[in-house]
Formats: structure tokens, C-alpha cells, sequence
């Protein structure tokens, strides 16, 4: 049987953690192909529908990756996102997601070796979890 | 109309085409829906490559384009270029980073393909969706405001206004001159602090450009860069600027006597006074909460006395309007008060006093007129200067206020000049001597018989153990070099206390929307590339409000900040962002949440309409209070929900 290959859908604010992603691509790291960037102005954009309709979708996990606490470039639009972030992983408990499929994390524009190590992790951790197929089976 | 989308696809030699298989990317995105032709090419960004573009825009009727190349970071502007340069409006445009995030970084070739393909139906699915956007433009109002008259102010004033620009200077305090009015000597040069300070002083208040408000406050500020509304308040000086010949009678005559502020307590003013001789402008104030008529209603003696009737006790504080395109906030900052840290004994013991009192004490136009003095009148013989009181304490301030080490040591030379037999100590913890020629004065002050204890000073007590201490201040310190604890008998004890952020910090803070750093003072946009811009475009920050700092420093982001302004005013306008918010004012319900999730305060409500709007010039393009809005009753150009909805399933359907 072929592995399976997780489908994530990374939202990354464009100052830091795109940048970061890019840096990765520049030092030419290695990380698996398993995050489909989503690039957006700052992760405060991010309603947690798009995280719900990413999943319904055939999503099997969704990255949101920002500025660091106290770096965001719109002063605290990253504050919103991770307040948004835990209330939306209630939620997702409550229907019976496992947590680990949606994840935040503060990755700046210098740390490249972040980004790619939490693909890393993130890909493999949703593998082990298997398929969501959420939206199909019902 | 319906969508007519391009696809280019960039080998970028073989960074993209080494990895992946472009003939089957092509192939792939021509038969996606809405695109009408998909090419390759081997640079994508070249002449060839942008005339490619350019030339089927024109001969294939295209409306939407695509790229799938590199990192929109580096390459988005100037594909934009090439569709604005094609009569095509630049945002029906949308990039797929098949470089930076993909070729570059997956392993396997069938994969990086496979990724490339999906990012590539993202990017077509999007750029369907996207609209024409407009970038409005303002004019940029040409004069300034200054927030702070001390050293920073004063040359920010000054640059600004020698260009030839009108600038505003609004000064709390009756007089210009700041902190920088109350020191004697300037470390290391020992320039006198007035000889430097005062013809600035005088250039600021007889210069054409510039419309000096002393006494006075800003009361209301709204607007974006360029165009600014600020309200402010004059208080009422109870004497006419435009009568008052400066003769000082008045002061003379006045029966009130308090302590006076400039001097620290340490002297007397009256009731009516200017805070010292060379004010600017050189026109008294009433004092109305000492002043005889204001609290019995009789008095007005300094009416009688005054020869040109310049005393009006019906004053009122006046309101002016004025409009600026910029504004530099140099509020400058206040001093620790030692009192709090009952171990030194500051007010309890009448000879520990701060650096600032000892600043006056050593003033020639002081209140000792220069003299070195104990509360009994006599001469100290000996003087322990403790460091770091109030800073670099992690039960005050954790920062180090930058100044301290070399105004001790500016005090120790000073006490020698003044008092050659006098014991000096210095109690430091570190001594940091970093500006230009600070070494050099710390080694010079090493040789002048001065006494440096390294440890910081942990008690002042006048408790004697022996006879000697009989009578004396003991200053109790760990001596970390020795090892030892020591206990030190001296006359006078000086607290170099920290600077700290201005009491009214926070308010100004509000005022003109500036966040704070941990420390409290003025956060500027960045510590080392944007060292007195803020995140509010045509808001600058200057001088200590900015961070402990010393008097070259102040000065050179006053300049800094006067060169900002300059820059913005010669631009000569201000562009909004393209993706800012918009609100749909059918669907809004007016629950204020955005509003209250706006970073940068741009979204006002409209009484009339009972709605929320957004002010465009000031929206930075965040999206938060799109994501916020429960009526879902904003978007956000460039990146509304049915845009990102949009990659989204581009990434997801295949």
C-alpha cells in the first residue's frame, strides 16, 4: 500500500513565517512537501471558519504560523489568532478531532530550521493519525 | 466578464526546472478552468519573459495572470509592473511559490511536482476571484507638531524649521529647556549646560517658523500621516505674552514664596514666576494654587507693581486648532524617586539627596549659587555617590539608565574642582563608560583622587557603631572585589537615580496611539531600522521618551526624527494600502467588535448611520477585524473570505 501523504494547509502570516518558510527554501533545508502554504497579511486575519472549511474539505490537519508574541507587525494581531486558535481547539475536541491535526506556532522570519521542523513533525504526527476524511463520511 | 487567465510557469534555470517536471505543469494548468494559455519559460522575471506576458495580455485578450516561480517576496512587485504596464490593473495577479517553498526544499521530484501543480490550481482558483484594486492618495500637510520642548524637541524644532517648514512646539511647562535648563557641567566635555542649551533656546523662540506653545497640552489629536487635527490647550498664564517686557518686577514684589520645581524643593519662586531667569519665553506665570488672590482674594500686587499692565487675573485657558502633517513626540521623562526605597534614607536623612538636586546644588545659578552645602550650611567633607539607584534593580527599573555612570563621575570631578579636600566615593556596579571620550573622562576622574568602590550601595543609616561614625551618614556596601562587607562615614550621600517614563506616559501614550515598551517608555517600529518611527505612519518619537539616553544621543534623534518628517512632508503625499478593510454597512450591525480589534484605531463610528467605517488612510491592512466581524459584514481587499476559500480548494481538490 502506498504511505500515506497528509494534505496541510499552512496559513503563514506574510512578515514572519512566510519569510521564515522562505529562508528554508534560500538555505535549501529539506522538509517534506506535505504543507500547502496559504500566504495572508497577518495570522489576526485567520477566522477560525477557514480552519473548519479547510478540514470539511479534505484537509487532514491546518498550520497557522505568525509573528512571535510582542513582533507582530500589526502590533497584536497575533494575540487575536492564538485566542481564536484555543477556542477553536474546544471546539474541534468537541466533535472528536484530535488537537495535534490543528496547530499554532510562533516561527519568525530567521528561523527557517523552525518552520521546517515543525513540517517535520507536523506530517508525521498527522500520519500516524491517518486520513480525517472529514465531510466525506457522512 | 468572463475570466481569461495566463499561466507562466519559471524554470529559474534549474533551481525550479532541475526538480520539477514543468512540460507536465504546463500541460496541467492549460487544461484548468478560466486559463486560456499556460507557457513556460527559463526566467520568468527577464525582458523576454515580461514582454511574453505583456504580448499575450494584449493579443489574447488575458485578464488574470498567473505566475508560478519564486517567492512572491521577491518577485510580486515586479510581475505587477508588467500587468499594470499591459493596461491590466496589478492586483489580477496572483503568484504560486514553487521555488523558496517548494523545488527548493522537497526531496523527491514526483512530489515537488505534485505540490507545484496543487499551489498552481490555488493560484488560478484565487486569482479567479480577484477584483480591480485602487491605492487613493492624500496630500501631506506641510507643517509639523513637536511634543516636548526639552534638548530633543528643540532640535527637532529647529531642523524642521530651518528648512523652512512651519512647525508647531507645544511645551507642558511654562518654559522650554527640558531637563537639560537644570545641569551645570555636560559630561565628558564639561560644557556648561546652559552656555549650550540657551542660545538654542532663544533661536527657538525668535525663529519665523516656529509657534512656540508653552504652558500648554495637547488636548485631542485624530487624523493619518499627512493630515493630522490636533486641539490644543493654552493654559492660562494669567500675565499677556503680548504686554509683559520681561522686567521681573513682579516676582520681585510678590509676597508668596514656595518651593520652587526647578530647583528640586532645594530654592524658592513666587507665586508669579518664570522657572528660571533664561526662560523662553521669558514671561511669567500665575501660580493659582499659591497665589494670594486666586485663594483669598486679595493681593494683585504684582498688577499694582507691573509698568506695562500685562497682569490679567480674568485670563482663560485658550483652545487652538491647528492642522500638521507629522508629529514628533519628545516628552522626555522624570526622575525615580528614592523615597520608595526606604534603605537609603532619602527625606529621612536631611544630606542624601538625588543626582538631579545635586545638579542644582552645583548650578552657578542654582540655589546655593554653586556651592556644594549640608541642610546646616556647612561644607561636606566627604561625599559617596551610590550608582544605579532605581535601575538595574529588578524591584524598580531592570535597564540601565545609560547616564548615571558618567554624571557620577562628572559629580566626582566636580566635587573635586569645587571641594579639592573632600573624600569622594563612588559606589558603582559596573562602570560603563561607552560614548565618545567617556573612557577617557573615567580614566582622568581615576586619577583625581576619587575613590571607586566597586558594589552597590546597600544601606544609608546614620546608626554608628564607632566613634568615628559619630554623626555621619554610614553607606554599607558589599565591596565585590574584596570580598568584604564595608561601611563607608560620610557627610553627604548622592543617589544617581534612574530615569524612568514620564508619570502622564500612558496618557500621551492614548493621545497619539504609541505603544510601550516593557519598560514603559515609547515603543519605536523597530530597535535598530526604525529607531524613531512608530507604527503610526507620520508619528516619530525622539530623545528619553524613546529609552534612557544621553544628551548626544537626544540630540541625534531629534534630528533623526526632524529628517523623517522632512522626508514625509518633501513626498509630498500618502498612499492607502491596497488591501485594506471594507465595511458593507447593509450588514452591519454595529456591536463595535471591530472597532474595539482595530490595532491602529482606523475604524470610527458613524453616529448618522449608525454604522462602523473605516478610515482608509489609516488602515494598515491587517485583517483582524475581518476575522473579528460577527455579521461578517467586512472584507479585506486582495483577501476576502471567498479568495482564500478559493486557494483553498485549489490546494484541496485535486
Amino acid at each position: 500500500m502506498e504511505r500515506f501523504e497528509p494534505r496541510i494547509v499552512g496559513f503563514l502570516c506574510r512578515w514572519c513565517s512566510y519569510a521564515g518558510a522562505d529562508l528554508a527554501g534560500t538555505s535549501r533545508m529539506t522538509y517534506p512537501p506535505n504543507v500547502y502554504p496559504i500566504r495572508v497579511n497577518c495570522t489576526g486575519r485567520i477566522d477560525p471558519t477557514f480552519i473548519i472549511k479547510a478540514l470539511t474539505q479534505g484537509a487532514d490537519g491546518v498550520l497557522i504560523a505568525g509573528c512571535h508574541p510582542g513582533d507582530c507587525h500589526y502590533n497584536k494581531g497575533n494575540y487575536n489568532a492564538f485566542r481564536r486558535y484555543l477556542l477553536l481547539k474546544k471546539l474541534l475536541g468537541q466533535v472528536g478531532i484530535d488537537e495535534a491535526r490543528v496547530r499554532l506556532e510562533w516561527i519568525s522570519a530567521s528561523e527557517a530550521e523552525k518552520f521546517a521542523r515543525v513540517v517535520k513533525e507536523m506530517t508525521e504526527t498527522i500520519r500516524e493519525l491517518g486520513p480525517l476524511n472529514w465531510g466525506k463520511t457522512g | 466578464m468572463e475570466n481569461r487567465i495566463g499561466v507562466y510557469i519559471c524554470h529559474c534555470g534549474t533551481n525550479i526546472a532541475g526538480k520539477l517536471d514543468i512540460q507536465e505543469l504546463a500541460s496541467f494548468a492549460s487544461k484548468l478552468e478560466g486559463v486560456v494559455v499556460a507557457r513556460e519559460y527559463k526566467y520568468m522575471c527577464s525582458d523576454p519573459g515580461q514582454e511574453m506576458i505583456k504580448k499575450d495580455i494584449k493579443e489574447l485578450g488575458l485578464n488574470r495572470i498567473v505566475v508560478a516561480a519564486c517567492s512572491p517576496q521577491m518577485h510580486e512587485q515586479t510581475f505587477r509592473r508588467v500587468l499594470n504596464e499591459a493596461g491590466l490593473n496589478p492586483y489580477l495577479f496572483q503568484m504560486a511559490n514553487v521555488r523558496e517553498q517548494d523545488s527548493w526544499v522537497t526531496g523527491d521530484s514526483k512530489l515537488a511536482t505534485q505540490k507545484a501543480a496543487r499551489l498552481i490550481a490555488a493560484a488560478v482558483r484565487r486569482v479567479s476571484n480577484h477584483e480591480p484594486l485602487q491605492i487613493k492618495t492624500f496630500g501631506v500637510n506641510p507643517a509639523a507638531l513637536v511634543v516636548g520642548g526639552g534638548i530633543t524637541g528643540i532640535e527637532a524644532a529647529l531642523r524642521i524649521a530651518d528648512s523652512g517648514r512651519r512647525v508647531y512646539l507645544v511645551e507642558k511647562e511654562p518654559s522650554i529647556g527640558g531637563h537639560m535648563a537644570q545641569f551645570d557641567k555636560t559630561f565628558p566635555t564639561l560644557d556648561c549646560a546652559a552656555c549650550i542649551l540657551t542660545p538654542k533656546m532663544s533661536s527657538v523662540g525668535v525663529h519665523p517658523n516656529i509657534e512656540l506653545l508653552t504652558y500648554s497640552e495637547v488636548e485631542e489629536f485624530s487624523g493619518f500621516a499627512g493630515n493630522f487635527k490636533v486641539k490644543i490647550k493654552k493654559k492660562a498664564r494669567y500675565v499677556d505674552p503680548e504686554k509683559c517686557t520681561s522686567c521681573g518686577l513682579c516676582q520681585e514684589k510678590c509676597p508668596v514664596k514656595v518651593s520652587s520645581e526647578f530647583d528640586c524643593g532645594l530654592g524658592m519662586r513666587k507665586a508669579i514666576y518664570t522657572p528660571f531667569p533664561q526662560a523662553v519665553p521669558n514671561i511669567p506665570v500665575i501660580d493659582t494654587e499659591n497665589c494670594l488672590f486666586f485663594t483669598k482674594g486679595v493681593c494683585k500686587v504684582c498688577q499694582k507693581v507691573c509698568p506695562a499692565d500685562a497682569v490679567k487675573f480674568d485670563d482663560k485657558d485658550e483652545f487652538v486648532e491647528v492642522d500638521v502633517g507629522a508629529v514628533i513626540v519628545s516628552t522626555g521623562f522624570d526622575v525615580f524617586d528614592p523615597s520608595v526605597a526606604a534603605q537609603y534614607g532619602y527625606r529621612r536623612y536631611d544630606n542624601v539627596v538625588t543626582s538631579l538636586e545635586f545638579e542644582r546644588m552645583c548650578n552657578a545659578s542654582g540655589p546655593t549659587g554653586g556651592k556644594i552645602l549640608l541642610k546646616s550650611g556647612d561644607t561636606p567633607k566627604s561625599l559617596a555617590i551610590l550608582h544605579c539607584i532605581g535601575s538595574r534593580d529588578e524591584n524598580y527599573h531592570e535597564y540601565c539608565s545609560r547616564i548615571c555612570c558618567m554624571q557620577s563621575m562628572k559629580f566626582a570631578h566636580l566635587v573635586r574642582e569645587k571641594l579639592p579636600n573632600a573624600k569622594v566615593y563612588e559606589f558603582y556596579i559596573d562602570l560603563r563608560a561607552f560614548g565618545k571620550g567617556y573612557e577617557e573622562f573615567y580614566k582622568r576622574v581615576l586619577n583625581e583622587d576619587v575613590i571607586f568602590i566597586r558594589g552597590k550601595g546597600a544601606e544609608v543609616t546614620n546608626f554608628a557603631e564607632t566613634p568615628e561614625e559619630e554623626g555621619k551618614l554610614i553607606v554599607r556596601c558589599e565591596d565585590t572585589l574584596l570580598g568584604s562587607v564595608l561601611r563607608v562615614p560620610v557627610d553627604m550621600v548622592v543617589l544617581s537615580v534612574a530615569l524612568e517614563p514620564r508619570r502622564d506616559s500612558n496618557k500621551v501614550a492614548k493621545t497619539f496611539l504609541l505603544s510601550r515598551s516593557k519598560d514603559g517608555f515609547f515603543l519605536e517600529r523597530h530597535p535598530k531600522l526604525a529607531p524613531v518611527s512608530t507604527t503610526n505612519d507620520g508619528i516619530y518619537i525622539a530623545g528619553v521618551c524613546q529609552g534612557p539616553k544621553d544628551i548626544p544621543d537626544s540630540v541625534a534623534q531629534g534630528g533623526a526624527a526632524a529628517a523623517e518628517v522632512l522626508s514625509l512632508i518633501d513626498r509630498g503625499k500618502v498612499t492607502t494600502e491596497p488591501e485594506i478593510a471594507v465595511i458593507d454597512e447593509k450588514r452591519c450591525s454595529a456591536c463595535f467588535v471591530c472597532i474595539r480589534a482595530c490595532p491602529f484605531n482606523a475604524i470610527k463610528f458613524d453616529e448618522d448611520k449608525n454604522v462602523a467605517v473605516v478610515q482608509e488612510a489609516l488602515c494598515k491592512a491587517c485583517g483582524v477585524c475581518v476575522a473579528a466581524c460577527p455579521s461578517g459584514a467586512i472584507k479585506q481587499q486582495g483577501f476576502t473570505d471567498g479568495q482564500i476559500y478559493a486557494e483553498m480548494e485549489g490546494i484541496l481538490a485535486i
